[in-house]
């Protein structure tokens, strides 16, 4: 039973690492919560639906999907927040407007597909694995093995190739780094588009394992995973990983031993507690205020 | 050459300036004699929802606006509040005139305990902690049955009763009761504002570390300010719980916080009339747009995104425009006129 709720756990909490590090990649360069990544979260998996529905074939189906929620993240940043850098606004503008843009988008989904729950096909379909008295989905092992090198992929990504170091380079200083030739903009939207894609990943993966999606499940799902990304640390990819991790687990836990409706409470409990004895985070650096 | 609107807000503003008693008066009259023109109820129950949602407006203004400490949770004060004065008259009998300062003392109680460790933090780490601690009020109230009632919520919340007559919507004393909230915090908070004490939480805003050198006690006076504001907020959650006689945890969830937070930052953050112009946009909004029906909040998201594009210090924000009274004989350069 214990082994059974932690596979459960490890794999929600992989897929809000997933989500958690698109928080994280986006905060660590422009310093901004980009609150419409739970609804890029929910466009994903939308489109996968339709894709995959549209007899699209599996693996095309989801690699076209996130290409384009990939792009959604692109068009954030170009409408949305490229003019608001230019004119130099607070950083609280940026918030207000990506909050509007998550309106926007999760009341789109609504007008295009019905607020109804919908169905969505299983995905990685391939029994189960007993051991002992536990019965594991090879799905589950599925989808943390994806998530996993994703994360992987991720890290090599950010800490590994030359267009990595640009996006380090503009978290230490953007100014600077224009200076040395990098082209600021089109990092940014890479770091979108890499955000926004794995939430999308992160969206298609989990409505195969629940076999459903509706307009508003990015809501609940992409707090928790600025919970998370908080809790290791924003702005930290590892941070975030563990974040996910531990969100996940103390969630479904809390899930068996406390009752359902205390599930959703805990991961932010958990945040609290920690924030107050390690204000930056599990694995973050603490700010050194210059004058 | 200065552009055409801004030379019409400024006759605009010139004009308020010149006739402001005037105005003001005329302001104080319109609003009195409003409830006996309008006969729609529909029209004053919005009215009045505007009032309540000004007065959360304004005491995260204290917070936000004027301290500079985003808040993504303010909704966890309008609840506290709500269901503190809802739970003390339907269980313990008390009026409205006792269970809402109470419920509003212990809003403020809970803010102080909120604010006491988690002002330490700051940006997007207090943000995400106001977030959390939202999140886990309305979790306390969903199961907190023996109380709460779960997500059945509370029913039958007795209407304010004043000197034997209760207030309803329908003889107007809802309103009136409404306007005596508004009028009693918008002056408690200008006081702050206009005090030692107000230029001090400005001065955290503006600058932390250096107000900090100047003598300012900057943790003691952000719990002041959160404090002050979980109070008000509170109040306005009792007021608007005995106003629609029924609450549920679903009435105070993260889309009310950041409805609140939105008030603030349209109308105009750090001023003390952004807040009713706030809550009068977004508050009307969604019932002025329900003949676009499912598109309204489509629209909604798209007001925000593109008045943080134009007008990113809200409607009412930003530089004063009002000209400075020049003493009597000096007349107004015409150059620095142009520069402005």
């Amino acid at each position: 039973m214990l082994f059974q709720q932690i596979i459960n756990g490890l794999t929600l909490g992989i897929i809000y690492a997933l989500v958690a590090v698109g928080y994280s990649l986006v905060f660590g360069i422009l310093r901004l919560t980009n609150f419409s990544h739970g609804s890029v979260y929910a466009f994903g998996a939308h489109i996968s639906m339709v894709l995959i529905g549209y007899s699209f074939g599996m693996l095309l189906g989801i690699v076209v999907s996130v290409f384009l929620t990939g792009l959604l993240g692109i068009l954030i940043n170009k409408v949305g927040l490229e003019p608001l850098r230019k004119k130099k606004s607070k950083g609280i503008s940026s918030l207000i407007t990506t909050i509007g843009i998550s309106y926007i988008i999760q009341n789109l989904l609504m007008i295009i597909f019905g607020s109804e729950t919908k169905f969505f096909p299983k995905l990685f379909d391939y029994g189960n694995v007993t051991l002992g008295s536990t019965i594991i989905g090879i799905r589950q092992f599925i989808i943390f093995g994806i998530a996993l090198g994703l994360l992987g992929l991720l890290t090599y990504i950010v800490n590994g190739t030359k267009i990595g170091l640009a996006m380090r380079a503009i978290e230490q200083n953007s100014k600077a780094s224009n200076l040395m030739g990098i082209k600021v903009n089109s990092v940014i939207s890479f770091t979108f588009f890499l955000g926004s894609a794995s939430a999308g990943i992160a969206g298609t993966l989990i409505s195969g394992y629940y076999q459903m999606v509706y307009p508003t499940m990015g809501v609940m799902v992409g707090l928790k995973a600025f919970a998370a990304a908080v809790l290791g640390g924003i702005g930290m990819l590892h941070g975030s990983i563990v974040g996910g991790l531990v969100i996940g687990l103390s969630e479904t836990l809390a899930a068996t031993y406390l009752g359902g409706s205390y599930a959703d409470a805990v991961a932010f409990i958990i945040l609290m507690i920690v924030l107050l004895f390690r204000p930056w985070g599990l694995f973050g650096k603490q700010d050194i205020t210059k004058v | 050459m200065m552009p055409n609107d801004n030379k019409a807000y400024e006759q605009i503003s010139l004009f308020v300036n010149k006739y402001r008693k005037i105005l003001l008066i005329a302001a104080f009259v319109v609003t009195l004699v409003l409830p006996f023109v309008i006969k729609s109820q529909y029209i004053i129950r919005i009215i009045v929802m505007i009032g309540v949602y000004a007065v959360l407006g304004l005491s995260l203004n204290l917070v936000t606006g004027y301290t500079g400490q985003v808040s993504l949770g303010h909704a966890a004060f309008f609840a506290i509040g709500a269901y503190a004065s809802a739970i003390l008259s339907t269980k313990y009998g008390m009026g409205f005139f006792e269970s809402a300062p109470m419920g509003a003392l212990i809003a403020g109680f809970c803010g102080l305990l909120l604010g006491l460790p988690t002002l330490r933090l700051s940006g997007s780490y207090l943000s995400i902690t106001t977030m959390g601690f939202c999140e886990v009020v309305r979790m306390i109230f969903l199961n907190w049955d023996s109380m709460t009632n779960g997500p059945m919520g509370i029913q039958k919340i007795p209407k304010p009763e004043f000197f034997g007559t209760t207030l309803t919507l329908g003889n107007k004393g809802l309103y009136y009761l409404m306007l005596a909230m508004v009028v009693v915090t918008t002056y408690c908070i200008s006081a702050i504002v206009n005090s030692k004490t107000g230029r001090a939480l400005k001065a955290i805003r503006d600058d932390e570390l250096a107000a900090g050198m100047m003598g300012v006690r900057t943790t003691r006076m952000k719990v002041f300010a959160f404090t002050v504001s979980a109070f008000f907020s509170g109040f306005a959650g009792a007021f608007y719980a005995h106003m629609i006689n029924y609450i549920d945890p679903n009435s105070f969830t993260f889309d009310t916080s950041i409805l609140i937070l939105s008030i603030v930052i349209l109308g105009g953050m750090g001023t003390l009339t952004g807040p009713f112009l706030g809550s009068a946009l977004l508050v009307s909004f969604p019932e002025a747009l329900r003949f676009m029906q499912e598109y309204r909040f489509v629209v909604y998201g798209l007001i925000l995104v593109i008045m943080m594009r134009y007008k990113p210090q809200g409607v009412l924000g930003g530089q004063k425009r009002t000209p400075y009274v020049l003493p009597k004989g000096v007349a107004r350069p015409e150059t620095a006129k142009a520069k402005e």
